[in-house]
């Protein structure tokens, strides 16, 4: 009888605990602050740009307590194969965090995202305060559906002036120049070029490049655009070969493979003065300002365009890079976080605070008119000079590995990487790429 | 021991009931038997995670099958599996037995190495990117050029690399396993041994050994079926970089299923693991001989 009893409440026990620990399955998301059931949420990067959007958000709770905004922050990598996931089980934010391109397109395709067509309509203020160059890549079939959040980030080469004044050298003007300056550096013991080659991402920032120098921005527009063979363009051949050239000459630091680019030990060669020079994105000018604070103040880092190459056709004023992140709002939110989210939109992004906080962090917001602004700044050369570039840029091409859809950017990371390593050839790399259009 | 005592036993006092089980039962359903059927589903479908999930027959199969980076992926996984035994198994076991002595320095030892064990990968894998940075890392933090190799980019040596991290991380737990082993071992054995005047490297082999037979396969089993489920190191670690060189057969289904967004040829890999990983774990136990519940301890 008693034992009866003991077993019967062991049952109990452990069919407590089962309900519990699926309660606990069922809620998914970051656990974060405490927030009303039906306020809107954000996920957001960590890095750089944190703690500008972290007071933005918290100035928009305090004003306007009845559409407060419930906001998490992720690492870049995790965040990107966390969102989707949440999207795509119905879990995701009121707000989506993106680059626009391929995963843009993938939730529009799949209904996941607002069109915001409408919404710009009826506040054309939005509208006009963006660069119109970088609003048009949240557009997707004549529809917009994301709207730029933050800064402009265009690729740069960065140089270290003091390694150059000590060899004597000029930052190249053209590829042959560039190459001509490998010899040079080395002899002086410095690595040419720094390069998170680990990270594989800053090594497409080089076939970017050069394909657009070598070929112009309509290369890849077929490659984006599903055209089959795109890919055998002579353009991307000579820029495959041209890598290997430059990794034949010696060009990157050694064993620039074992590299991270997360933890910015590639940007730590060229302002250690290991390292000459380096092709990076806007946003590492933040990073440097506050790991090598004296060596940004003091004006030892030099920027510059990428060179030019004999021949080529495209625009040297054309640009690659990130235009913006974006803001997508989720067709899966409710009526009131849609309309606290809007709202934010409307008149708590890119305030005067929120456009001041980005300045100051050394970012160049996407909007009109700040020039004035830029130039009060203690990084007025560096911001101007961004700002310059992506205001005038006849083309700005989107990131690849963002622009092209998910399976085609994983395998063009992978085999870009053995490009690099000289296991596999220009044209092997060409045939592969080929077989991925259309996936 | 038998199911036969077990039974009669329980006809004549209300032991233990079968529903106990009940709750084990209930978690191994809800979340291995499902979950494997919904993927053996998912792998006749295409799905990028977001749209609808369209039933599209073997063509994720046709393509993970016919993909070179999967065959790649089964080398790699096999090299290191074969990798990781050799250097483990040997290591395990001698610590093990040395360990398992009564000697004070030798608890405070097996104290130590234990340590590893307590850390998580992830933890390990970033301590052990940040030491082998060729620039920032232990050769150039210690002045030794020979520690400054090309450790995670060099196809050749990464390999071994990602061996030697997944041993330093979990030979301390073999090294337990093999530590109780030898301490089950009856005293008795090795003071007979001694009167016929068996030297240590005698008693090792002809008693120690044997008496561990089980312990080995015990071992060996979570060792080689482990191997296949090697990712959050190697993740972190290499991202399976460079190239494919370490795009290990988990890590190739979690990069198709959540990088390159594919479920539907995901799925087809996670049933390929899944059957592998039977398939060893089985052979393995065969291994073992059939009377596996036969007493080690007879005449003891």
């Amino acid at each position: 009888m008693k034992n009866r009893t003991i077993r019967s409440a062991a049952m109990t026990v452990a069919a407590a605990a089962i309900s519990l620990s699926l309660a606990a399955c069922g809620s998914s998301g970051p656990a974060g602050t405490a927030a009303s059931a039906d306020s809107a949420s954000m996920w957001g990067l960590t890095g750089g740009n944190q703690p500008v959007l972290q007071k933005s958000v918290t100035d928009w709770n305090s004003a306007h307590p009845d559409s407060s905004i419930k906001l998490d922050f992720f690492a870049n990598d995790a965040y990107k194969t966390k969102v989707r996931t949440a999207v795509g089980a119905g879990q995701g934010p009121t707000f989506i965090y993106g680059w626009g391109g391929g995963v843009l397109k993938s939730y529009v395709d799949a209904g996941q995202v607002e069109d915001l067509s409408g919404f710009l309509k009826d506040n054309p203020a939005v509208k006009d305060r963006y660069l119109p160059a970088v609003l048009k890549n949240g557009v997707i079939d004549g529809k917009t559906y994301a709207l730029p959040n933050n800064n402009v980030q265009p690729v740069v080469l960065y140089f270290n002036k003091d390694v150059f004044a000590k060899v004597g050298a000029e930052p190249p003007k053209t590829w042959d120049e560039l190459m001509a300056l490998v010899p040079k550096f080395k002899d002086a013991g410095i690595a040419p070029f720094s390069l998170g080659g680990q990270s594989r991402w800053p090594d497409l920032m080089w076939l970017e490049y050069l394909v657009e120098r070598i070929g112009g921005p309509e290369v890849f527009a077929n490659i984006a655009a599903n055209k089959p063979d795109a890919w055998s363009d002579p353009a991307v051949t000579e820029a495959l070969t041209k890598i290997q050239q430059l990794v034949d000459a010696g060009g990157f630091a050694n064993g620039f493979s074992s590299i991270a680019a997360d933890s910015n030990a590639d940007q730590a060669l060229m302002y250690t003065g290991k390292a000459a020079m380096i092709l990076q994105g806007g946003w590492i000018y933040q990073s440097m300002k506050k790991d090598a604070g004296d060596f940004v103040k003091n004006g030892k880092l030099g920027f510059t365009t990428f060179p030019t190459v004999s021949g080529g056709k495209g625009d040297p004023a054309n640009v690659v890079g990130n235009p913006s992140n974006f803001w997508s709002v989720s067709s899966k939110a409710t009526e009131g976080q849609k309309k606290a989210a809007l709202e934010y939109v409307k008149d708590g992004m890119f305030s005067d605070s929120n456009i001041q906080g980005l300045i100051d962090s050394g970012a160049v917001p996407v909007v009109k008119g700040i020039e004035s602004k830029l130039a009060a700044s203690p990084d007025k050369d560096f911001l101007s000079y961004v700002y310059g570039m992506a205001k005038n840029a006849p083309s700005f091409t989107l990131s690849w590995d963002q622009a092209l859809s998910p399976a085609q950017g994983d395998a063009m990371l992978a085999n870009l990487d053995q490009i690099f390593l000289k296991k596999i050839t220009p044209e092997q790399f060409v045939a592969t790429m080929n077989a991925t259009i259309g996936k | 021991m038998s199911t036969t005592s077990g039974s009669s036993r329980r006809a004549l006092q209300p032991g233990p009931s079968g529903w106990l089980a009940a709750p084990a039962l209930a978690f191994f359903l809800l979340f291995a038997i499902i979950p494997l059927i919904g993927v053996l589903f998912l792998s006749f479908t295409s799905w990028d995670g977001l749209g609808e999930i369209k039933l599209d027959g073997l063509s994720s199969w046709t393509t993970v099958l016919t993909d070179p980076v999967t065959g790649n992926a089964l080398l790699v996984t096999a090299k290191i599996m074969f990798f990781s035994f050799i250097v483990q198994a040997p290591i395990s076991l001698l610590l093990g037995v040395f360990t398992a002595g009564g000697q004070k320095y030798r608890a405070a030892l097996a104290v130590l190495y234990f340590v590893p064990l307590l850390l998580s990968s992830a933890a390990v894998a970033i301590a052990y990117k940040a030491l082998l940075d060729p620039n920032f890392g232990l050769g150039a933090g210690l002045g030794i050029p020979a520690l400054s190799q090309d450790w995670l980019g060099n196809s050749d040596l990464v390999l071994f690399v990602v061996v030697f991290v997944i041993a330093w991380q979990f030979v301390p737990f073999h090294t337990l396993i093999y530590q109780g082993g030898v301490r089950q071992i009856p005293t008795s054995l090795y003071e007979a041994a001694q009167i016929d005047g068996a030297g240590r490297v005698q008693q090792f082999f002809n008693i120690t050994l044997p008496q561990l037979k089980y312990t080995i396969i015990t071992s060996s089993t979570l060792m080689v079926v482990g191997s296949l489920a090697y990712f959050d190191l190697v993740f972190v670690l290499t991202g399976g970089g460079p190239g494919y060189a370490t795009r290990l057969l988990p890590l190739h289904m979690y990069l198709t299923g959540f990088k390159a967004n594919d479920m539907g040829a995901a799925s087809a890999l996670g049933v390929i693991l899944v059957v592998i990983g039977l398939a060893l774990a089985l052979v393995l136990q065969r291994l073992g001989g059939k009377n596996r519940n036969a007493s080690q301890l007879e005449g003891a």
